[in-house]
């Protein structure tokens, strides 16, 4: 059949993100030592303690090795041939100012970045290369107190918040990208909702990189007050080069009592070309910490671009009756790695978590979900539900699930569903005698698979969503 | 003959795999009529349904199908679709997570190559049929034949062909399965459609849907031939005799 074929290298063309910008950057030499990390620390104007919490990171990192035991082969990255920082020349001071190219940029994007003429429902953070560029909004989210800036910002203007929540999701140590991005993060947003807010707009952050050889790390800090609500959600793209670019963000996200966060991300980096040539290597921790009772935190993501996706975004339930979901489409084609699930650590009483994972692989892709629940022994009547599917389309990619639950606690409740599944011809068949050629089938049918987590995916974004996968899959079958 | 007929089987052999299951199968519709395939199990019916509609799994090795006298051959699946071609399950296959209305719109948006504008106007004319065919409302939300009953999948069938409209419909044993009401409500949904413009090849084992779909002509599949062909008063002889007496008449060729 003609979806045996691998993937297209025309996907390479039609990644129509994968242009560059022209534009003056600054840039520091190439290489990461104690110097590069107090420039970083220096460039943004920060106080002592940030300078000394990154130094801190950086030596711990030292003493750390890239970790390999995600399903993903890659040569081992060489961090002294990157860029740690690189921020376009012309810094804006309102967007009004903003550097005509760079607004250019955002609009092929499709970013909005006017206070007026955008879209009303939004406020966007957009971030380039290490920089953050503009965030809209600003005035009307405070009047209701709501802080939503850049986090170089927030650790001069608000250095007390930062303070006492940076790292006490994802602690430097964490591991090895957490360490590297705590030593070097460049930019990235910050969001404070107060107590009794329900933010009245999505708030957004979008990451683009541009720059050549240089790596993105961003980060990204939320904090929800009790009884506070926001809904979050992340874009990222990238040029398309011959070269692999390392991308390690750290997300962390704090739920007060009763507070909630809906972070949803749609993940379309540049994956490389057919044969494997190039892409972003993707390699982020996301943590959300459900501190108060009642709170409730839960990714959506939209995982369709990246040559290695090594992501997890996991919640620590620690207040009682606290919820924790996770929701994952992860679509592979050509030569892609992901290796992506979630961690749901149960230590308070009655918490309960969901796990939705969808995984779909085509051309030589290989597709993993990686997952573990742990109950511990206070988290009494606890509960997760999880349900993991995959399917295969075409017969040279592979998936492949390591799902692992560890109680102790006999009072709780564990559940787990798993299936792998092909496309069947029977399905294919019956669609298109209904007039839908095989693209628009198997678009069809991917969708259906998906259908779960799709729907958790705030309105306009999951259309945008949905697109992009009947986008990507039109390119990958037939 | 002037005119081609609307629709003709010549000669037609199919294969699948090693097995030959159509060994020479001719047929010829004119534009309007209906006419019944019967046969015992294993005749080949189904197959023949499955290859006018353009089923990978087989393969054709001599003769040819004639739309138009267009030859189906070559074509796939959805071209045959967008001609006007309308194949009604014997087994509609699921597929989960996709709704009914959803899938309905892209269908009839695919055959007819044009946008159906929103998504309002295009339900409220589904539902009338809907309403017809005493399909509730709920079932628009349904995953496509998603834990369906078998009468609710043939039901589906027959709103789809109402919906597209083809040119030539080919009901692949839409009567098994189906309690007495839902028998005759579907088969009031196909006679709905009957008229002129729409020719129809009614596959069936039980002569009880064509009491209710009256065929012009009637023909027998045996062993991947057609045995039999006769008018519409064959049925009743069938009904009393079974196949024995075709069997007698064609001789041990039969089988």
């Amino acid at each position: 059949m003609a979806h045996e074929l691998p993937g297209d290298s025309k996907l390479l063309q039609d990644y129509r993100f994968g242009f560059v910008t022209d534009i003056a950057a600054e840039a520091f030499p190439k290489g990461l030592n104690e110097v590069v990390v107090r420039l970083i620390s220096a460039k943004k104007g920060e106080p002592g303690w940030m300078t000394d919490w990154r130094l801190a990171a950086y030596r711990h990192w030292l003493t750390l090795r890239e970790p390999h035991w995600a399903r993903a082969d890659y040569p081992p990255i060489d961090y002294q041939a990157s860029y740690y920082y690189s921020a376009p020349r012309q810094r804006p001071g309102k967007p009004g100012e903003m550097d005509p190219e760079l607004a250019k940029t955002f609009e092929k994007l499709g970013v909005p970045l006017h206070e007026r003429g955008g879209l009303a429902g939004f406020a966007v953070d957009a971030v380039f290369d290490s920089v953050s560029v503009s965030t809209t909004q600003r005035e009307r989210l405070k009047k209701q107190g709501i802080i939503f800036c850049s986090m170089s910002e927030a650790i001069r203007e608000h250095g007390d918040l930062v303070r006492q929540y940076l790292g006490s999701v994802v602690p430097p140590t964490d591991n090895f990208f957490a360490a590297l991005n705590s030593a070097v993060f460049t930019d990235g947003s910050f969001c404070y909702i107060p107590r009794g807010v329900r933010c009245p707009i999505e708030l957004s952050t979008y990451f683009r990189i541009n720059a050549l050889r240089t790596g993105q790390f961003e980060r990204t800090l939320i904090i929800a007050e009790p009884e506070s609500f926001v809904s979050y959600i992340e874009g990222c793209t990238a040029p398309a080069r011959d070269e692999n670019q390392l991308h390690a963000a750290i997300v962390e996200l704090v739920a007060l009592e009763g507070a909630r966060i809906k972070y949803s991300t749609v993940q379309n980096w540049f994956a490389g070309d057919a044969e494997g040539k190039g892409g972003i290597y993707n390699f982020v921790t996301k943590r959300g910490h459900c501190r108060g009772a009642r709170s409730h935190i839960s990714w959506t993501q939209v995982e369709v671009g990246a040559a290695i996706t090594w992501k997890y975004p996991s919640v620590i339930l620690e207040g009682a009756d606290s919820v924790g979901e996770f929701y994952s489409v992860a679509f592979t084609h050509d030569r892609m790695q992901a290796d992506t699930g979630t961690k749901m650590i149960h230590l308070g009483p009655r918490t309960r978590s969901t796990i939705v994972s969808k995984g779909i692989s085509a051309g030589r892709s290989a597709n993993t979900y990686r997952g573990l629940v742990k109950i511990l022994p206070a988290a009494t009547g606890a509960r997760n539900h999880t349900r993991c599917d995959s399917m295969l389309i075409g017969s040279q990619c592979s998936a492949n699930t390591f799902p692992v639950i560890e109680s102790r606690n006999a009072t709780a409740i564990t559940e787990h569903e798993a299936t792998t599944s092909r496309i069947s011809e029977e399905q294919l068949f019956y669609l298109r005698s209904r007039g839908l050629d095989e693209e628009a089938a198997t678009a069809l049918i991917v969708h259906g698979f998906c259908k779960e987590v799709l729907k958790e995916l705030p309105m306009e974004f999951a259309v945008e969503a949905v697109k992009l996968l009947e986008l990507k899959l039109e390119h990958s079958v037939g | 003959m002037s005119a081609a007929a609307e629709f003709e089987l010549r000669n037609l052999r199919v294969r699948n795999g090693t097995k030959e299951i159509l060994r020479g199968v001719d047929l010829t519709l004119q534009r309007g009529e209906t006419h019944a395939l019967m046969g015992p199990n294993g005749s080949g019916k189904s197959t023949l349904a499955n290859v006018i509609m353009g089923h990978p799994d087989y393969e054709v090795t001599g003769g040819d199908i004639l739309f138009r006298g267009r030859s189906l051959l070559g074509l796939a699946p959805e071209e045959r679709a967008r001609l006007g071609v309308f194949l009604a399950f014997q087994y509609p296959v699921a597929v989960p997570g996709v709704s009914v209305a959803r899938f309905l719109k892209a269908a009839v948006e695919a055959v007819r190559g044009k946008s159906t504008g929103g998504a309002g106007g295009f339900l409220k004319g589904v539902r009338e049929q809907m309403k017809f065919l005493e399909i509730t409302e709920a079932f628009l939300d349904r995953g496509l034949n998603e834990g369906f009953s078998g009468g609710e999948k043939k039901r589906l069938e027959i709103l789809q062909m109402l919906l597209l409209k083809p040119a030539l419909g080919v009901l692949d044993e839409t009567d098994s399965g189906l309690d007495i009401d839902a028998l005759r409500i579907v088969a009031e949904g196909v006679n709905r459609l009957r008229g002129p413009d729409l020719t129809l090849l009614v596959i069936t084992h039980y002569e009880r849907l064509l009491k209710l779909i009256e065929p012009d002509h009637l023909h027998v599949l045996m062993n991947g031939r057609i045995v039999f062909s006769g008018g519409p008063e064959a049925v009743k002889k069938l009904e009393e005799h079974g196949y024995d007496w075709i069997r007698e008449q064609v001789g041990a060729e039969a089988g």
